[in-house]
């Protein structure tokens, strides 16, 4: 049983983000070109990205693995590349199985066609052969509970039915080894149940899955094993239950210690935990540069979930009158009496100067705050926003 | 539900990824996707006359009434000459491979933007898109044939044994608008402007090519308009369908064939190089 069916080797995906139209025009490359030959070098305006960089881990037959992460860690991509839609930019991938992979419900369904015409063509895009599809055809319209509007065009049908009848069809895939981005989250419950259902049968018939969802109910069901991705890179891997645990645990790294480059670069950045215990934001940002500087650091605080809430750099915002120059040093930003409601956030820094960026360490640093403030019975905070601003009611009977 | 017994055969195809890697068995999956390429088709012809009035019609409606204008302008008004053969059957003659060159070369080059949601979300070999394009516009062909052999029997000018070559002419357009297409809709791809530019080119080439007259009339520089591949095929099709009125002029062909096969080798070659990275451009 202990044969890798899939094995991932310093995998990386490098993305090109151009400063400009996202399709270029004939125009464009054709000026470019004759400007950087007549410049003689590189005139550079794109930018590298690394979604997914030094990716290594390997999958046995059978194994069922739950893939998590935030948005923009890398999943997406990492499926994609898995299913030979896109192409590896460094590293190497052995796949031993056919391989199907479902990254969307419904890819290829036509409006104009009927639920049947669009079962025999969703199923020949997802690499079913005609013979497999007619074979199985009774039990995808069981599953999708549509057989009265089988002749109706899909643009008649609800949007619950739509979905049902997508699902049902990849449902009915049988590769080796199967692939499966976020379409769990389909129909009513009843039905999210049977997909469950169906989810669990398919990796229990011996099946290898792959799995990215949100759901961390479902994918600790359904799961053995697990692999959470971090900025493009493997966090950790194990258990379902390790990875999970470890997915929730944002809390604990007040400080974090980064290794000096070429250009200035943050060394450190810590959370004083003494003042956030006592209900204020203090955070120290070190910084190394082989030549002196006057820095300019800055701070992005977000939610846990990654979404921005405040940011403040010592360029605009307040604008700070720049420091001696120095080779080291830190900058502190303080944030008296944080408003915010207890709950687990991220923080993200920069240094610059008085023109340049120079490095950026996106979630540096993660930390749980227990507001002083107490609200016995407040809604949760993905009602109300994480946002705590001092306010005050009044009100007056008539 | 499949039983726990069922599980993969024991030993499995390796596939290996790696970056400008050239997949060891590409032709093999075209091969294997042959029935999603009858698919796409089928779709496309199913889906196309969709909420029209005329439906199927309009596949007959174009080239109808494109044949009368022609026949009007270069037979009438240019008065250009056409030996024994009705004027509209040669004209007929021409268009019939035109049509199905101009529209295959049409739906190839804009066939992967137009199937962006798949490319975006499935593997399979990205040239069974533009291959089903072909399909498509051969569909249609077939039903212009039918007009054809219609006028056929108006003007009771039945072609003679040539005929039988018919199909390798076919063959022959559709092998030069698929290599003219790989090339376009790879390029259609990273740039856009070529959306632009298809129209305009089929536009020019229904004047450079003898649709509307015969090569007959162009003696002097005959050889350098056999560079254009569909000139051999028309040619073809007039040797074929009008008979013993249209001599085969041997130099012109081999260079039709030559260009296309160059221009396919070519789209080929460029289309793979480019396939890996579609779904990163669309």
């Amino acid at each position: 049983m202990a044969e890798p069916v899939i094995t991932v080797e310093n995998l990386g995906k490098r993305y090109r983000l151009a400063h400009q139209a996202r399709h270029d025009t004939l125009r464009d490359t054709l000026t470019h070109g004759l400007i950087r030959r007549w410049r003689r070098r590189a005139a550079s305006t794109s930018e590298d990205f690394w979604a997914l960089r030094d990716v290594s881990f390997a999958v046995n037959r059978g194994e069922v693995v739950g893939i998590i992460g935030r948005n923009g860690a890398g999943k997406s991509t990492l499926l994609k590349i898995l299913s030979r839609i896109t192409e590896p930019t460094t590293g190497r991938i052995t796949l031993r199985g056919r391989v199907a992979s479902l990254l969307e419900v419904g890819t290829g369904f036509h409006p104009e066609l009927s639920g049947r015409e669009n079962i025999f063509l969703n199923g020949a895009i997802l690499g079913m052969t005609r013979a497999e599809i007619r074979r199985k055809f009774d039990e995808i319209v069981a599953f999708a509970e549509v057989d009265r509007f089988l002749d109706t065009p899909v643009k008649h049908y609800s949007s619950g039915m739509y979905v049902r009848l997508a699902f049902s069809v990849a449902a009915h895939l049988e590769p080796e080894i199967l692939i499966v981005d976020e379409v769990l989250a389909v129909g009513d419950a009843a039905f999210q149940k049977k997909c469950l259902g169906r989810m669990d049968a398919i990796s229990r018939s011996g099946r290898t899955v792959l799995f990215v969802s949100h759901n961390l109910e479902a994918l600790r069901s359904i799961c053995q094993t697990g692999l959470l991705l971090e900025a493009g890179r493997v966090a950790a891997a194990g258990s379902i239950q390790d990875v999970v645990a470890r997915y929730h645990r944002p809390q604990s790294e007040l400080a974090a210690d980064f290794p000096a480059g070429a250009k200035p670069s943050i060394t450190r950045v810590e959370v004083d935990r003494a003042r956030l215990e006592a209900g204020d934001l203090v955070v120290r940002v070190s910084y190394e540069a082989t030549q002196p500087l006057r820095p300019a650091a800055g701070f992005i605080l977000s939610t846990a979930e990654g979404r921005p809430l405040f940011g403040s750099n010592m360029r605009t915002h307040p604008p700070v009158q720049p420091p001696a120059e120095s080779r080291r040093g830190t900058c502190t930003w303080e944030v008296p009496h944080l408003a915010l409601h207890s709950g687990n956030y991220s923080l993200s820094a920069w240094l610059g100067d008085k023109s340049g960026d120079f490095d950026h360490k996106p979630e540096a640093v993660a930390f749980a705050f227990v507001s002083p403030r107490h609200y016995p019975g407040r809604p949760p905070i993905h009602t109300i926003g994480p946002v705590d601003l001092p306010c005050r009611w009044t009100s007056e009977p008539l | 539900m499949s039983p726990a017994a069922e599980l993969a055969p024991p030993v499995s195809p390796e596939l290996v990824l790696e970056a400008g890697r050239a997949e060891a068995h590409y032709w093999r999956d075209v091969w294997h996707y042959r029935e999603l390429l009858g698919f796409l088709a089928w779709r496309d012809i199913k889906v196309r006359y969709k909420q029209t009035v005329l439906g199927v019609a309009w596949a007959l409606l174009q080239p109808a009434i494109t044949l009368v204008v022609f026949t009007f302008v270069f037979g009438r008004l240019a008065k250009m000459p056409s030996g024994n053969v009705p004027y509209p059957l040669l004209v007929m003659a021409g268009l019939l491979p035109w049509q199905l060159f101009a529209n295959a070369l049409s739906s190839a080059s804009s066939s992967l933007v137009s199937n962006t949601h798949l490319i975006s979300k499935v593997y399979f070999p990205r040239l069974v898109v533009p291959l089903s394009a072909l399909a498509v516009a051969l569909v249609d062909f077939l039903m212009v044939a039918v007009l054809y052999a219609v006028l056929c029997v108006w003007w009771n000018f039945p072609p003679d044994w040539h005929v039988i070559a018919l199909p390798c002419y076919t063959l022959l357009a559709l092998l030069a608008a698929l290599g003219a297409g790989l090339w376009l809709t790879a390029l259609t791809v990273r740039f856009r402007d070529f959306r632009f530019i298809v129209p305009f080119l089929l536009q020019l080439g229904v004047f450079l090519s003898p649709v509307g007259f015969s090569t007959n009339n162009v003696p002097s520089w005959r050889v350098l308009f056999a560079f254009n591949p569909m000139v051999a095929v028309i040619d073809g099709f007039r040797w074929c369908l009008l008979g013993a009125e249209v001599p085969l002029y041997l130099p012109g062909l081999f260079i039709g064939i030559g260009v296309t096969a160059l221009l396919l080798a070519s789209g080929i070659w460029y289309f793979r190089r480019m396939e890996r990275g579609f779904a990163d451009l669309i």
